[in-house]
């Protein structure tokens, strides 16, 4: 039966915390209220990926994009848009503009997207699995099972030309291609969901939002290399993700799109979710697999790569999230069409978490090649509360900072490298200039040291050491010899470490040490952290051309540091003073100045 | 151990430990099912399952150890994480936890006297738009200012 509305609520985690639920069930509720319940149906959808807009609810069709809607709201959306047909402008993105202009392609958020792992996200109800079919899901596997042999499927993959999105990039058809030619007659596919990176959560939004694309993916996998048993490894932190899939696994069995003899095929497969347990190593594929086992998550020398010898010793393929939500598409639509998206060096697009100091933070998917200026500046709407744009930290912590002369590159797996970061996993942290660079690089070594397994030296020692330096250096007692000395232990450990969490960890410090040296040289040479953040090396004093005596900062100092009688000039006193910052905050008149 | 020490599993955590035992890989995923029972994964607890799965006591510590999801203390009734990933670090997760020390004397990895709140600092909680964001038993609290920290933790006094 058609509807003659769809209200769509966006389910995603962001969404869901700022009481999306609610309004779900209001809508509905009002919706029976006032006469209107079988013209209309509600669906709560994964993530829109404007997630500093949320809550978001969209109608159908007429394609009304309306933010931060509260649950009190659902009545006048009811009795305004759907019954008399007049928008509820307050609440639309776009107030100004007329009903003509304010569809959701005209939202520059929007504009310069294009959405393959996110094609579902916000469109249909993730816990309804006629709703994926009916976007052409479990298409991919019907023509896998039934037109393909496993050759053609890899042959697909490597026209295709997709490479694995958990961060190396490596081509996904050869992993496959090793784990089919390997001997045995029990092998693994399993689904990396540890999504460890702080500031991302591009794997968190796609399964929640679209998971079936990710059990299609696997079992057409299972076909390729010939396995019958698949695991999603998946960060205990993300419950809702888990409700997700467990939900749709269910589905799919009663359709018979997954466990025994598939679709009337012979083929079966069937997939199992295991829990990862708060350890950012366990995204590295060979400590994953030990976590999978029951084991601590301990990284194993390669080779033998996981293709050949993984899970319990047998050959495994192991793909990140939007890897496997790339898949379906592929088979479907043919890998010449996914080749002609992208750059030569990487092709298909990429899923971002575009957070930190941007205007519009939220998840884009765009096309491999488009540049960071485009992202930041036309989808990001740039920086917020009009500060002016320090650097771009991609990789997460293994990755580098990007300044505003690369800002014009164009990005790929090929050129992140040659601009000293590197893909990663497609966490992007924009930084303004209240950021202190070196306190940045401070927070992922810290993240690193505190995530290291411990099982390499490089890693273990190394890391410590270049933590202890950056902890000297912002606290003002840091030497020119310092630089070198933090170069020299990157290196170390670039070359030494077992595992790419170690072999990448010095990443922050060498490109940032090597993008912003001034700043260094301002923290050990000057003494001065020009942002302000290194509570060691600023102090706090009082203008007296702008105190007006009010005592306001004085009552609020919580170590009675401040002194002065009402309306006159008020002191601070230096040995005292601890730096919180608390009298700044508080001076009404900007007579507080940080040095 | 003394008997007043010791912990009973209900029977449904009974059951599923038993469901689990010929499984291989097992042991992360029954001691999440204890965790969520009982809260955190006490020796006692350890004790047992090492005994229902027949694994040394050793192994079960090695794998709670390592990962920081496994709470070896009894946390509050309310458990509050401050999340300082990335995004949220830099907008201000560190002044929400120092506010949670100034309102509640509450230190990351405490418990309060009374029992009610206990402080975490966690990774990533996937809600990096809403940055900085804070969460008190499993409710999720966006663009959190100092301000407000005050009134989210009344709600749960």
């Amino acid at each position: 039966m058609a509807f003659r509305n769809y209200i769509l609520v966006c389910g995603g985690t962001a969404c869901e915390s700022s009481r999306a639920d609610q309004i779900y069930k209001n809508l509905i509720e009002e919706c029976k209220a006032q006469g209107v319940a079988e013209e209309v149906q509600v669906v709560k959808t994964g993530c829109f990926g404007f997630c500093e807009q949320g809550p978001i609810v969209k109608i159908l069709p007429e394609d009304s994009f309306y933010v931060k809607v509260k649950p009190e709201d659902a009545k006048e959306l009811v009795s305004e848009h759907i019954i008399k047909g007049r928008e509820v402008t307050r609440l639309l993105y776009d107030k100004e503009s007329s009903r003509k202009n304010a569809k959701v392609e005209d939202i520059k958020f929007y504009q310069k997207q294009f959405r393959i792992v996110l094609r579902n996200c916000g469109f249909i109800d993730p816990e309804n699995i006629d709703e994926y079919i009916a976007r052409e899901g479990y298409q991919a596997l019907e023509k896998a099972l039934f037109e393909m042999t496993s050759e053609d499927i890899i042959e697909e993959l490597k026209t295709a030309g997709l490479r694995g999105r958990g961060g190396a990039g490596f081509p996904t058809w050869m992993k496959w291609n090793f784990s089919r030619q390997a001997e045995g007659a029990i092998k693994y596919v399993v689904c990396n969901a540890d999504e460890g990176d702080p500031g991302a959560y591009m794997d968190r939004s796609t399964l929640e939002g679209d998971p079936h694309s990710v059990l299609e993916a696997m079992t057409i996998c299972g076909k390729a290399i010939g396995a019958s048993q698949g695991f999603i490894y998946i960060r205990a932190e993300y419950p809702l993700a888990i409700h997700r899939l467990e939900v749709a696994m269910k589905q799919a069995r009663e359709y018979g799109l997954l466990g025994e003899n598939i679709l009337g095929s012979g083929f079966n497969f069937d997939i199992e979710i295991r829990l990862g347990a708060g350890a950012f190593v366990c995204g590295e594929e060979t400590a994953l697999l030990q976590s999978i086992e029951g084991k601590r998550g301990m990284p194993q020398p390669r080779p033998p790569f996981p293709a050949v010898k993984g899970l319990w010793g047998k050959p495994t393929v192991i793909n990140n999230v939007e890897t496997w939500a790339n898949i379906p598409v592929i088979i479907t639509k043919g890998g010449n069409w996914f080749s002609k998206i992208g750059t030569a060096d990487s092709k298909g697009t990429k899923v971002f978490a575009l957070t930190g100091k941007i205007r519009n933070s939220g998840l884009v998917e765009v096309p491999m090649g488009t540049t960071l200026r485009e992202i930041v500046f036309d989808i990001g709407g740039g920086i917020a509360n009009d500060k002016k744009f320090k650097a771009v930290q991609t990789g997460g912590p293994s990755g580098g900072v990007i300044t505003e002369e690369n800002l014009d590159t164009p990005i790929d797996f090929g050129s992140l490298v040659r601009i000293g970061s590197m893909m990663g996993s497609g966490g992007m942290i924009v930084m303004d200039e209240d950021d202190c660079i070196v306190d940045v690089a401070k927070f992922y070594l810290n993240f690193t040291v505190d995530e290291s397994c411990g099982k390499c030296a490089p890693c273990r020692i190394g890391g410590r050491s270049l933590c202890n330096i950056l902890e000297k250096i912002t606290a003002g007692n840091g030497t020119l010899q310092d630089l070198d000395t933090l170069e020299t232990i990157g290196e170390a450990m670039k070359k030494g470490s077992l595992c790419a969490l170690g072999q990448t960890a010095p990443n922050p410090v060498l490109s940032t040490v090597k993008h912003f040296k001034e700043e260094y040289m301002a923290h050990i040479v000057d003494k001065t952290c020009p942002s302000g953040t290194c509570k060691k090396l600023v102090s706090y004093s009082i203008n007296a051309e702008k105190c007006i005596g009010c005592t306001a900062c004085a009552r609020k100092c919580p170590v009675a540091a401040i002194s002065g009688e009402k309306k006159q000039v008020h002191i601070i006193d230096q040995a005292t003073c601890i730096k919180c910052g608390v009298c700044m905050e508080t001076c009404k008149f900007g007579a507080v100045e940080i040095h | 151990m003394s008997d007043a020490n010791k912990v009973t599993f209900s029977p449904q955590l009974v059951t599923f430990i038993k469901e689990w035992k010929s499984k291989p890989g097992n042991l992360i995923m029954v001691l999440h099912k204890v965790q969520q029972e009982i809260g955190y994964i006490s020796r006692e607890a350890a004790d047992e399952v090492a005994q229902m799965l027949d694994v040394p006591l050793a192994t079960i510590w090695g794998v709670v150890t390592f990962y920081h999801f496994f709470k070896l203390t009894k946390p509050g009734k309310h458990n509050i994480q401050v999340c300082m990933g990335t995004a949220c670090y830099l907008k201000g997760g560190q002044a929400i936890i120092d506010e949670l020390d100034k309102q509640l004397k509450l230190q990351v990895g405490e418990v309060t006297k009374d029992g009610n709140f206990s402080l975490e600092a966690v990774r990533c909680v996937g809600c990096c738009g809403l940055a900085p964001v804070m969460t008190v038993g499993g409710e999720v609290f966006g663009k959190v200012t100092k301000d407000q920290v005050a009134g989210i933790i009344a709600k749960f006094s």
